[in-house]
């Protein structure tokens, strides 16, 4: 692939939005930079988990914001010293760091493991489940997550003004926007797809098909874990709650706003969802419908609802059928 | 392992995996019987003791484990005949029994004339029976009105019809929050079987056996519908292969519709149960669709006997562990059910009685 294959109107315009995101701090007002902007890139970097496991591998992982919590508690439990919450480890913040991802990706790596048989549906019934046990862990054994969640959560002093916690947000969604890319192409990333499209043909050919969905599992679990460590920085405390069914469909259904199988609909259906959240309530005909903050869950359900019918590829793949009009039937979402 | 690799260390590849096939059985059964020693034999500082020293604390475990299986069959058994036949995940069922808990809840109470502090008593069989059905009904027609309008026009596009079912979890769990309110309510057992009745020197409520008579009742019900009449005939050829029944000129879609009505249905049971037992809040929707996909993960997809052995075994693990791990680690039962799961799924991938999809 040449220099001149890799510049196409997509990098281009993918470019100019990275750049456009760059400078957003001095165009836009601090509330949106650091309230909209910045959670829009944490939720759609732990998003983008999802998708990279469901377009690569296959893999619908509803465990995700599991992995996100893992990351979050570990942090706070290293990371804070006296106080009657969390274990008090009283680490240095970036040791704190280390072991929160070290955790993460282990955990990850088991779940994998344990996962790495079942495909499709089976899949994500499972992950289900390890996300509903991982909260039931965290709500049970207050040793590890504190009595009512961990708080007063300080992050590094690197990241102490809130516009560097965006920009924290803007590398590593870029980096793990790339890198998720890049590894389509390597040897791993092509054995991946390949066990994506014919698990029995890669078996038969050599291919060590669990470990290769358990290693998937474990980068979409890291890079999650990364997507916490933000969040819990962002937001200063993390509860068991955050963590329960609830929010963990929200997350799967942030990647099926954005379109299921396309990395960049993960930020799009995070940037959708945080509008949604955010201005919803401003909206002057949202109150005579009845809609008030209450109901915000069902806006959203109705949104994917709609979104489902239309089309199972979310918004990325309704703009793609637009201008072309293609009469493909099937279109993804079945790749079990 | 990449394509990479030389023949020779595919060679050793290969070996090494099938010499690690076979670990999982050994471990599972090891395992097992640390866990049964323990229970037996051991179990020091655990608020039951060893079963060998209270046989009594046992045998009440024991019935504890077998009647919430029965609540688990009867809310597993729904979601796994819907999926063995329509290959659908219905993400729904947990809003279909939390539903039918709420109907159930504000139909006995119209019944009886009180809103609240209703006394066993005052509670006489109708007015338990008719609240079970209404419940149940309104979660059938729900069910049935789901599929008709969601989901039988994308039939074996599975993870749309996944992702459908979870939107409407995710409008109906906020839409009951609106209509029911926060608060734990339940449906009150009819006095008639509020009792408790003595074993081995413990109390036992005639409640639970109720309730295990129901799933039994509701578990043959449906066996003799699957196996003895012409349509349960039907169903059982269309989860082998929809294909041939469409061709045999058998309306398939009347079929799918029946099983899903009375799928929901069954969930609507469950919920009704579930509600006299442990009540019914938010939240206890995305329990009950755990405590029906742990059962079907375990037992596997579709299959009636795996949803009774996957309840069973669920059921009993649910019992033991909070009476049978150490005191101080009590908190730590939730992880027994993460380790069953892990058990099952290292030895038989698509759970006990399943096969892949």
């Amino acid at each position: 692939m040449n220099l001149r294959e890799r510049v196409t109107g997509e990098t281009l315009a993918l470019a100019g939005l990275v750049l456009l995101l760059v400078l957003l701090p001095s165009l836009a007002t601090a509330f949106f930079v650091n309230f909209v902007m910045t959670q829009t890139l944490i939720l759609g970097l732990a998003a983008a988990t999802i998708v990279f496991l469901a377009r690569y591998g296959g893999m619908t992982s509803l465990a995700q914001l599991l992995m996100f919590g893992i990351a979050g508690f570990m942090f706070g439990n290293a990371a804070l010293d006296g106080g009657a919450r969390g274990l008090n480890l009283g680490w240095h913040p970036w040791a704190a760091v280390v072991f929160a991802i070290v955790v993460t990706t282990l955990v990850a790596f088991v779940l994998g493991a344990i996962a790495s048989r079942t495909t499709g549906i089976y899949f994500l019934m499972l992950t289900l489940v390890y996300g509903v046990i991982g909260y039931f862990v965290f709500a049970q054994i207050v040793e590890i997550s504190g009595p009512g969640g961990i708080t007063s959560i300080q992050r590094p002093d690197l990241l102490g003004p809130p516009v560097r916690l965006y920009y924290a947000g803007l590398l590593l969604s870029v980096l793990a926007y790339v890198g998720f890319r890049a590894i389509r192409r390597t040897a791993f990333g092509l054995a991946l797809q390949g066990v994506r499209d014919d698990p029995v043909r890669m078996a038969s050919l050599g291919f060590n098909v669990p470990l290769h969905r358990a290693l998937a599992f474990t980068l979409a679990g890291f890079a999650a874990g990364l997507a916490g460590l933000l969040n819990v920085w962002w937001n200063g405390q993390i509860d068991p709650a955050s963590i329960s069914i609830g929010p963990t469909l929200i997350l799967l259904i942030i990647a099926v706003i954005g379109g299921i199988s396309s990395l960049e609909g993960a930020w799009l259906g995070a940037f959708v969802y945080v509008l949604v959240f955010t201005y919803l309530r401003d909206l002057p005909l949202v109150d005579r419908i009845g809609i008030t903050e209450a109901r915000f869950n069902t806006v959203i359900g109705v949104i994917v609802l709609a979104i489902m019918v239309l089309s199972p590829e979310g918004l990325t793949g309704i703009a793609r059928r637009l201008p072309v009009r293609t009469t493909r039937k099937e279109l993804g979402g079945t790749r079990a | 392992m990449t394509p990479a690799l030389t023949d020779a260390e595919r060679g050793f590849q290969r070996s090494r995996v099938t010499r690690l096939r076979r670990p999982p059985v050994w471990v599972a059964t090891v395992v097992v019987v640390a866990v049964a020693a323990w229970v037996l034999f051991l179990a020091d500082g655990a608020p039951a003791g060893a079963a060998v020293d209270d046989p009594g604390k046992f045998l009440v475990t024991v019935l504890d484990g077998v009647t919430f299986a029965g609540l688990l069959f009867v809310a597993a058994s729904g979601f796994t005949l819907i999926f063995g036949l329509m290959r659908t995940v219905n993400m729904a069922h947990g809003s279909l029994f939390l539903l039918a808990a709420y109907v159930a809840i504000r139909v006995q109470e119209a019944m009886v004339g009180r809103s609240r502090n209703i006394d066993p008593a005052d509670v006489g069989l109708l007015d338990w029976l008719v609240p079970l059905l209404a419940g149940a009904g309104v979660a059938a027609v729900l069910g049935l009105a789901i599929q008709q309008v969601f989901l039988q026009w994308n039939e074996g596009q599975e993870m749309r019809q996944t992702l459908l079912t979870l939107a409407i979890t995710v409008v109906l769990a906020d839409q009951m929050l609106r209509e029911f309110g926060g608060l734990a309510q339940r449906v009150v057992w009819p006095g008639a079987v509020t009792h408790f009745f003595s074993i081995m020197g413990e109390r036992y409520a005639v409640t639970r056996l109720v309730m295990l008579g129901i799933a039994v009742l509701v578990g043959v019900l449906l066996w003799l519908w699957l196996n003895r009449t012409s349509v349960g005939m039907v169903i059982r050829a269309g989860v082998d292969d929809r294909q041939m029944v469409r061709g045999l000129g058998i309306n398939i879609r009347r079929v799918f519709a029946l099983t899903f009505l009375v799928g929901s249905f069954l969930a609507g049971v469950g919920g009704v149960l579930g509600a006299s037992f442990a009540g019914a809040a938010p939240g206890t929707d995305g329990s009950w669709l755990l405590n029906a996909l742990v059962v079907v993960i375990i037992g596997g997809l579709g299959s009636l006997k795996g949803a009774a052995a996957g309840s069973l075994l669920y059921g009993t693990v649910v019992a033991f562990s909070p009476a049978y791990l150490p005191s101080q680690y009590s908190y730590y039962a939730i992880i027994m059910t993460f380790g069953l799961l892990a058990l099952v799924l290292a030895v038989r991938p698509y759970g006990l009685f399943g096969r892949p999809a």
